[in-house]
């Protein structure tokens, strides 16, 4: 074995170096630092308006989420510049929290645009218990739940390196809860160790995806910066004794 | 109305009842004659003095695939399946002679409109009677200067389980086709029809003027499909109507996504008995120098009828005005309009203009209309699946067209929908 063939953890598959990002004319993102390596997943925490959706935009490369500094370097490549579309042919999903509704596309048709190649789709929809709704218009009243599981059967299809999960879990009641949690677990391969490739950045208002979803890291963001980063469990429990306040005060 | 057949009523104790056949037609060529220069409420104005052409006639063929005076291709362009496979029949009138016609299950009779007039002492009291001789100049040019379609007739309790096919084809420059066609559906009976206009490429002008009458009988179903491939040259002038009695059910569908000079029609279904039910879709794409100006309305004018009018219209350049009017006059009615257009290249524009109107309290009546570009953020979320903007585009545009037409056999939404692609690829 040579020297060059690391093992893969230690591969960096996300690396956010110094990013700040402009919205409408103003800096949200103000220097976000943020690595993330072969199969690990990461959960972000941190009040309303701290910047969290911001970042997992600016990473699938919304223009409305403008780099005014700093660099995203996915699997060794800088794709800073590039157009969303070329970073989900690169391995980047994303699940939406408020998706548009597109009338006239079927989600089964919607789910096949996804995987862009072969798939199980009936398998698929079984499983994420949508089967009746893949001949209705993608997020045509769907309800909560009903949303996050039909953008989770999208990921499943796309199948990508690294899933950009926001609130996956906000809206969604207790019985699809179990399913939100599956579908993600499956996502991100945490059924295996060893052989895991799956990369995932979390944004959890509650944390109660923690209890489906193991993560490796958590960070605190506050104010366009992230502010703390450890075991996501601490932060989480940090966090719901003493506050986010609390919480970003000490690391002053 | 009083020509139209009362429920119950047999055509002779009809016939006592209405004038004379002498006495109506030369009362509907008065009246032809009096609206001969009468424009129409909408569109331009088409100066008929500038048509000229004498047609010339053509070879009638047994078979489809004998047809001699234009192109297979050509057909085929028009929605027609020449093989006739998975057709219950089929008509095919070349400029103003008919070429072919013929239908192949029982219980579903294809004749030529003056053939019919002919063959049966009844026929006459079918014309004239949902559309108006003298609604304008164009519906009295075609009474004045006579006129050939089909005549299609679903025997009661009759169902074909294949739509018939119609072809309306204009192969002489500066023609006028005059087209009337009826189409009656017996009680109980269902019957679906397909029809495709088109025009030949050489074709630098012409104007097509087509009536079309529909009688929908008590319990009784008529789906109609139209799709309109005219050369830029065309003007287009459909004048239809449909009258529905109690239970039945009138679907129309109308696509045009090539070009036209200019096109004006806005067809009404009266829906005169209990719970009859009536459905207008309108798909409709503009190229520069395209002006169309098309509305469908509904008069709901007996209890617990209901009616949906839906257009999906973009412009790439050229004028759209979306009419759409619903008139509820009886009580329990439910009707709903949806006007949506989508202005992908400027140049030309696009006009929405919904109406609801209601006689009596008792009714529930409601639209929406959007008009603009596509939403960023529809694109947006189809580009983070992996699509550029320009496929995100293409996709959205092509579900902004997929209307989803309710009540359709699947054979005949299959078609369809094969039908829309092959359009939707040579028009976007």
């Amino acid at each position: 074995m040579s020297e060059r063939e690391e093992e893969p953890r230690d591969q960096v598959v996300l690396e956010v170096r110094d990013l700040h990002v402009e919205v409408e004319g103003r800096e949200i993102l103000h220097g976000v630092d943020l690595m993330i390596k072969f199969g690990e997943t990461h959960v972000l925490f941190g009040p309303n308006g701290s910047g969290k959706t911001t970042l997992l935009m600016a990473i699938m490369g919304f223009p409305r989420y403008r780099v005014t500094r700093g660099r995203i370097i996915f699997a060794g490549e800088d794709i800073t510049g590039l157009e969303p579309h070329l970073r989900a042919q690169r391995g980047i999903g994303i699940m939406f929290q408020r998706p548009p509704t597109i009338r006239g596309l079927a989600l089964r048709d919607m789910v096949r645009l996804c995987a862009g190649g072969e798939i199980d789709l009936s398998a698929m929809a079984e499983e994420m218990n949508l089967v009746d709704f893949l001949d209705r218009d993608v997020n045509y009243g769907f309800s909560g739940g009903e949303i996050k599981r039909s953008e989770l059967l999208q990921l499943l299809a796309q199948d990508p390196r690294l899933v950009l999960l926001d609130e996956p879990e906000s809206g969604v009641d207790m019985e699809n809860l179990q399913l939100v949690g599956r579908a993600i677990r499956k996502l991100l391969q945490k059924d295996r160790r060893r052989t895991r490739t799956k990369c995932g950045l979390i944004i959890t208002h509650t944390g109660y995806i923690l209890d489906y979803v193991e993560a490796d890291t958590g960070h605190v963001m506050c104010d366009g910066r992230i502010v703390c980063s450890g075991n996501p469990r601490e932060q989480l429990e940090g966090i719901r004794k003493f506050g986010f306040e609390e919480c970003a005060r000490c690391t002053r | 109305m009083e020509g139209r057949l009362r429920q119950g009523e047999s055509h002779q104790e009809r016939g006592e009842r209405m004038a004379s056949p002498e006495d109506r037609i030369r009362e509907l060529k008065e009246r032809a004659m009096r609206a001969a220069g009468k424009p129409a409420p909408y569109g331009p104005d088409i100066d008929l003095s500038q048509y000229s052409c004498t047609p010339q006639e053509c070879a009638y063929a047994e078979e489809l695939s004998d047809i001699r005076d234009v192109d297979p291709e050509e057909l085929a362009r028009s929605g027609v399946d020449i093989t006739g496979k998975g057709r219950s029949g089929s008509f095919v009138q070349l400029d103003n002679t008919i070429v072919h016609r013929k239908a192949l299950e029982k219980g579903v009779e294809i004749l030529g409109t003056t053939e019919a007039l002919r063959k049966y002492d009844w026929a006459w009291e079918y014309f004239w009677n949902v559309v108006q001789v003298d609604a304008d100049k164009y519906t009295a040019d075609v009474e004045l200067n006579g006129y050939e379609g089909y005549f299609i007739r679903a025997l009661p309790g009759s169902r074909t389980v294949y739509p018939l096919q119609a072809c309306l084809y204009i192969r002489s420059p500066r023609l006028v086709q005059r087209v009337h066609n009826i189409i009656i559906a017996e009680e109980n009976s269902e019957l679906h029809i397909i029809t495709g206009c088109a025009s030949d490429h050489r074709v630098d002008m012409a104007l097509h003027l087509g009536i079309s009458e529909f009688y929908v009988k008590r319990n009784a179903k008529i789906t109609f499909t139209m799709i309109h491939n005219w050369v830029p040259g065309m003007d287009v002038r459909p004048r239809s109507g449909a009258v529905v009695e109690e239970g039945g059910v009138f679907l129309s569908n109308y696509i045009v996504m090539e070009p036209v000079r200019s096109l004006q029609l806005y067809p009404t279904a009266r829906l005169v008995g209990e719970g009859a039910v009536a459905r207008f879709n309108s798909v409709l794409v503009a190229r520069p120098g395209v002006e169309m100006d098309v509305g469908s309305r509904v008069v709901l004018s007996a209890p617990r009828c209901s009616a949906e009018v839906v257009s999906r219209a973009i412009t790439l350049g050229g004028s759209i005005v979306a009419r759409g009017h619903l008139r509820g006059e009886a009580e329990k009615v439910k009707a709903h309009l949806e006007c949506r257009g989508l202005i992908l290249e400027e140049g030309g524009g696009m006009l929405a203009i919904p109406e609801l109107e209601a006689t009596v309290p008792n009714v529930d009546m409601s639209h929406e209309a959007a008009v603009g570009k596509i939403a960023q953020e529809e694109i947006e979320y189809l580009m983070a699946r992996g699509l550029s903007e320009e496929e995100a585009t293409a996709t959205i545009v092509r579900g902004f067209l997929n209307v989803r037409i309710e009540g359709l056999p699947p054979v005949l939404e299959r078609e369809i929908q094969k039908m829309m692609e092959i359009s939707q690829r040579s028009a976007l």
